[in-house]
């Protein structure tokens, strides 16, 4: 059973300290670089009070709203993966010496509590738990285990979705679906800023329990809730219908709406470095000029690259159409085959990012428009 | 066993390269402990004779003298490196290419009978075979060590090839064009020196040159959308790296464009 409490900005910040007095690294969204990135916060003024974030296909401006809005905006410009699955990670180094081979000593995985994240980007780190963390049998990830498992999920419910969002499409938001360990919804309600404080979990109930002066909520403060988030789902910038989406994809194969967007496509891998559940990496290996030394590094890599596809002398997707072919398909069709969802949750951000503004939502919808599996150049299925 | 021997030309160039190699500080001692650094004039009085096993070539072909001497360089050179925008692609000087160098002369200098030049600056792969290419104006100096150390342990050297875009993501910056407007080359600009001016709000220049598919239309055409004129088109991508094809192609196509609109 989840406990509700409600409170002012106040709460807030005590929310932020009693995290970070149960060794909790917190991290929540602040303003830099005119952008929200997400980062270490120590108090409520380190949030963004009173800044949005407009969002529009290859276009993103910080603003100031007029008000005093601690969540204003929709999300951070990058996702939260990069604290699951750092963009370079050391998986090990070591030197070699007389005496013989040693390996340095791993650091202590970060306990963080992440402070602001959106249901979409709940649902992701949900998708990431499904191919990093132990499953299908397999192993899980180095590394991301010991992270994930001692991060604590601060959520916040969207009620002003921007205009690149289709979190109602693909059923992530905008109210917490659950993974979340806290989810706050905040209401601007008879003037004031007010705070619908739940938990999620029992460590959410146990860290609620422990705060001081927080209040129960009123009937119309729940209410007001309730109306906000319902307006919300009603306001999404975009819709993707993924009503039988991955047999279009995998039957458009030879579609030449790719060759329109190996047109427009830069294939500078924005996309998917700001996609919270795009997941690939590559691994470098090291050594040092004399030989002594080794380091086995981790970094994110992206189907964007030639060098991704290469392999027997040859890059195997040498077309930007069939790199963006590669990326859409799986994250809307074959991901469903690997993981039983779709690879979006609707957060919006490849369509932000892409510095020409490609959308992933008009693109589906073109393919739609077009089908060609009942045409002799549909037959043969995927090349 | 005796050491791998290197050396180290320089032609038409700033000599910022080099001095990148004598830049790497700690590092310079490892790359003396593992190769012979034969003849390195920056560096030492003392030459020792070719063959070389390892040279590194910095600097563009702009003279008839040094067209002859790049041939002779790659007779006594077993594996060839490039070295930054010059060698690779002719550099800021390969601006030459698309004007009167006559009377660039003329203007300069006194006598300019004495001059004995080219009317291009063409990079070192245009006349002899090269092996690797390290872009950058300069180059990464860590780039420089991992070059060595790559020749020395027999693998391929671990350059990335895609675009700024990545390093700039990795490093956690928002898109300096999507987030502000500022037109930005990363897009279609190798990765290599750590996306450096977009991590100070500026957009990039591109210093290291065309990344392996680099769609320069459709950049164009969103820095058009940010208010950028043809002009201000061709002025962008003439610059370090001017004569690598890609810029140049698009760079001759918006010089076209603003003639023919009165620009």
């Amino acid at each position: 059973m989840s406990e509700m409490y409600v409170s002012g900005q106040s709460g807030i910040g005590r929310l932020i300290q009693a995290l970070a007095e149960r060794g909790h690294r917190v991290i929540g969204p602040v303003v830099r670089n005119k952008a929200l990135v997400y980062d270490e916060i120590n108090g409520v003024e380190d949030l963004p009070k009173g800044w949005t974030d407009l969002q529009e296909p290859g276009r993103y401006r910080l603003e100031q709203r007029g008000d005093e809005k601690l969540f204003g905006y929709v999300v951070g410009s990058a996702s939260w993966k990069q604290f699951l699955n750092p963009p370079e990670t050391v998986l090990w180094s070591g030197t070699i010496n007389p005496e013989g081979f040693m390996t340095d000593p791993a650091p202590e995985p970060p306990k963080y509590a992440f402070f602001g994240v959106r249901p979409c980007e709940v649902a992701a780190l949900g998708v990431l738990d499904k191919v990093y963390a132990t499953s299908n049998g397999l192993p899980s990830m180095a590394g991301y285990s010991a992270i994930r498992e001692q991060a604590f999920i601060v959520a916040v419910n969207c009620v002003e979705p921007g205009g690149n969002c289709f979190c109602v499409s693909m059923d992530t938001g905008p109210t917490a679906r659950g993974g979340h360990d806290i989810v706050i919804t905040e209401i601007a309600h008879n003037g004031n800023m007010r705070y619908l404080i739940e938990s999620g979990t029992a460590a959410g109930a146990e860290v609620l329990d422990g705060m001081a002066n927080l209040e129960e909520p009123t009937k119309s403060e729940i209410e007001a809730r309730d109306y906000f988030l319902t307006e919300a789902a009603a306001a999404m910038g975009r819709t993707l219908e993924v009503d039988g989406l991955p047999e279009l994809l995998k039957g458009n194969a030879r579609n030449p709406r790719w060759d329109s967007i190996a047109d427009r496509c830069l294939a500078c891998a924005n996309c998917t470095m700001v996609c919270p559940t795009c997941f690939c990496n590559t691994v470098d290996d090291n050594l040092s000029l004399d030989g002594t030394h080794a380091t086995r590094t981790r970094k994110w890599d992206s189907c964007f690259t030639l060098g991704f596809s290469y392999m027997h002398g040859r890059p195997m997707r040498e077309g930007i159409g069939a790199r963006y072919r590669q990326w859409i398909t799986h994250k809307l069709a074959t991901w469903v085959d690997q993981f039983e969802e779709m690879g979006c949750v609707g957060c919006g951000r490849c369509i932000t990012w892409c510095p020409v503004g490609i959308d992933i939502t008009q693109e589906a919808a073109a393919i739609r428009r077009a089908d060609l599996r009942d045409t002799p150049i549909g037959i043969g299925g995927f090349v | 066993m005796a050491l791998p021997k290197l050396a180290v030309y320089k032609f038409a160039s700033c000599d910022g390269c080099q001095l990148s190699i004598l830049d790497v500080e700690d590092h310079l001692l490892d790359i003396a402990s593992v190769v012979h650094i034969a003849n390195f004039p920056e560096a030492s009085r003392e030459v020792v004779e070719g063959p070389y096993d390892l040279t590194l070539v910095e600097g563009s072909i702009t003279t008839p003298h040094d067209a002859e001497r790049i041939h002779e360089i790659r007779r006594q050179s077993k594996y060839l490196v490039t070295i930054g925008a010059c060698a690779t692609a002719g550099g800021i000087q390969a601006l030459r290419n698309w004007k009167d160098t006559d009377l660039f002369a003329s203007t300069v200098y006194a006598n300019p009978e004495y001059l004995d030049t080219l009317h291009t600056s063409t990079p070192i792969k245009n006349h002899v075979e090269v092996n690797f290419e390290l872009r950058g104006c300069p180059v990464d100096k860590m780039a420089l060590v991992e070059v060595v150390a790559a020749f020395v342990q027999g693998r391929r050297p671990n350059i990335p090839e895609y675009s700024v875009c990545v390093e700039c993501k990795r490093k956690g910056t928002p898109c300096v064009m999507v987030s502000h407007g500022t037109p930005c080359l990363g897009p279609v600009t190798q990765a290599g020196c750590g996306a450096l001016c977009p991590s100070y709000n500026r957009g990039c220049y591109g210093c290291f040159g065309p990344m392996e598919s680099p769609n320069t239309d459709m950049l164009a055409a969103a820095w058009q959308r940010l208010g950028v004129s043809h002009r201000g088109l061709v002025d962008a991508f003439r610059g370090f790296n001017a004569y690598a094809e890609p810029f140049r192609i698009a760079s001759d196509h918006h010089e076209a464009l603003a003639v023919a609109q009165g620009e």
